[in-house]
């Protein structure tokens, strides 16, 4: 019998022995790969660890599947021994780059959406797919930017991925309504578009008004609990597209333990009412 | 084989790429990315990388930031950050080439042990990401005959480090920054040593004079132990060498052992 994988969080290193000890039902979490690819020690240890008691997820950040380059094979490979090591319930990475020519730049860069680009990114997410023997899962990203050029939607872009790859869809929900707040279009108009049938995991996250525009420009933060619009726009999408693993991303001004287990737990409530009717 | 032009995509990442780190709209920034940096939204990029980049500093490099304090760390890291942003995901690595930023950074010329400690913040990030194996066990080492002994070759453990800083007391002013110990206590300026080691989970570290580096030194270039004690007592006259691989073994210092003479394997079997 397999686990059915509910709401989980990201685990941050503060939080190893709180995650040990907790023994929710169907909880997961989520680490970036990158900070677990070490040649040994303490780090990979507790991961180790948490994986004998709950599953885990690998998001990555260091793909940079959208840079017009393959994707860097010493990263690769060590994504790769990780996969086999850890035995990831899910694996993703974003619509966006970060690394270009050799050099790093800690963020998920836009891009215009091109054919070009759209064939180079799904040549990249086929030699992941390739090289890990796993699906992946492509998160749709913040935009801030108004880019001219465009020549996809975004929705068609990641639809057309899945077709010619094969791999899944990450539906981050904060994301999506920071993006209709920054650029002026429908978050719900979005949402219904998306194509359901192939999202394998759904991210919720806090966000915070730019510290210089105010509300006019919202940044995805994760440091901030889900704002109630997006609690909104999740029970929408899953009452039209059912129940998939749902995680609560936190990456700053970390609460305890405890207080990010109960926004959990309110995400895992709200997903139990399609399980329920699904069973 | 030609190199072929880049492609739309690959030339809007060079100017967004450039983009990041220029402050102002530049000459150089070809006209569709320069457009875009107009946009006030721009800065959240360029704001989300610094801020990444110098966070990933100040978490590899606690006791630098302790020592100057988070406002002037942060702003020396991002004038690293716009010379040397991280050459890959994994940030844990980043800044292998802050403690000789340090060195030569200008505002920095007062505080001479500076460097020394980055190199000790970033051994024990070594040390914590190291592969896992298991120490040599001292009592493998015990019953060697002292002839057979002076032939064995000891590998320093993957997880240790260890350096010899001639400049000053920098492994006293390391290690009490890096565990958070009281600034005003005493102490007398001369040059030390340092070893770094993780036996277990734990990084650990302990004091170590010039003869113990050098000791090490020729351990680590495959010397073997009659060798490696000869460099010990050139770099210092009086050591005391029997204690000195005691204590070394005693922190886990070595991984294996090697035979230099085949007659001498059943001396440690």
């Amino acid at each position: 019998m397999t686990t059915v994988l509910t709401a989980g969080l990201g685990l941050k290193p503060q939080h190893y022995d709180a995650a040990l000890a907790c023994p929710a039902a169907g909880l997961w979490f989520e680490v970036h790969p990158e900070n677990y690819m070490v040649a040994g020690g303490p780090r990979l240890a507790w991961l180790e660890a948490i994986r004998s008691i709950h599953a885990i997820s690998l998001h990555g950040v260091g793909l940079s599947l959208a840079a017009d380059a393959d994707p860097d094979p010493a990263h690769l490979a060590r994504l790769a021994g990780l996969v086999r090591r850890i035995e990831p319930a899910l694996i993703s990475e974003h619509l966006a780059w970060s690394v270009w020519r050799g050099t790093y730049h800690p963020d998920l860069l836009p891009f215009p959406r091109s054919s070009e680009a759209l064939a180079r990114i799904a040549n990249n997410i086929s030699r992941t797919q390739e090289t890990l023997q796993r699906r992946i899962a492509i998160e749709n990203p913040s935009h801030y930017l108004k880019i001219d050029g465009h020549a996809w939607d975004e929705i068609d872009f990641l639809a057309e991925l899945t077709q010619r790859t094969g791999c899944g869809l990450l539906l981050d929900v904060n994301n999506v309504y920071v993006s209709a707040r920054n650029l002026g279009y429908s978050a719900e108009a979005y949402l219904d578009a998306f194509p359901g049938e192939h999202v394998m995991e759904i991210h919720l996250a806090g966000h915070a008004p730019d510290p210089n525009l105010g509300v006019a420009l919202l940044v995805d933060s994760h440091d901030a609990p889900v704002a109630p619009e997006v609690w909104t726009l999740y029970a929408r999408l899953i009452a039209r597209i059912g129940a998939r693993p749902t995680l609560i991303e936190r990456d700053d001004k970390l609460p305890d333990f405890a207080t990010l287990l109960s926004e959990r737990g309110h995400a895992d409530s709200l997903l139990r009412a399609p399980l329920a009717m699904a069973a | 084989m030609n190199t072929p032009m880049p492609g739309a995509l690959a030339r809007f990442q060079d100017a967004f790429a450039l983009a990041l780190l220029t402050p102002e709209p530049a000459a150089a920034i070809p006209s569709e990315v320069a457009a875009l940096t107009t946009q006030p939204a721009f800065a959240v990029y360029r704001n989300t990388v610094m801020k990444g980049c110098v966070d990933a500093l100040q978490a590899n490099y606690p006791a630098v930031a302790r020592l100057v304090g988070e406002e002037w760390f942060r702003a020396a890291a991002a004038v690293h950050v716009r010379e040397t942003l991280p050459a890959g995901p994994t940030l844990l690595q980043y800044g292998s080439a802050f403690a000789d930023f340090l060195a030569r950074f200008q505002p920095a010329a007062e505080l001479p042990y500076l460097p020394g400690v980055a190199r000790l913040d970033r051994f024990w990030t070594d040390v914590h990401a190291a592969s896992s194996l298991s120490a040599l066990d001292p009592a493998a080492v015990a019953k060697l005959t002292p002839e057979a002994l002076a032939g064995v070759v000891l590998h320093p453990h993957p997880a240790a480090r260890w350096a010899w800083f001639a400049e000053g007391p920098i492994y006293t002013i390391w290690s009490r920054n890096r565990v958070d110990e009281p600034l005003d206590a005493e102490f007398d300026w001369r040059p030390e040593g340092a070893l770094l080691v993780r036996p277990r989970d734990v990084v650990e570290w302990i004091a170590l004079d010039a003869a113990g580096c050098a000791f090490l030194d020729a351990c680590a270039a495959g010397r073997t132990l009659g060798e490696a004690a000869q460099a010990a007592l050139r770099a210092q006259g009086d050591a005391d060498l029997a204690p000195l691989l005691a204590t070394l073994l005693k922190a886990g210092a070595f991984g294996k052992s090697e035979i230099q003479q085949p007659s001498l394997t059943e001396q440690l079997t």
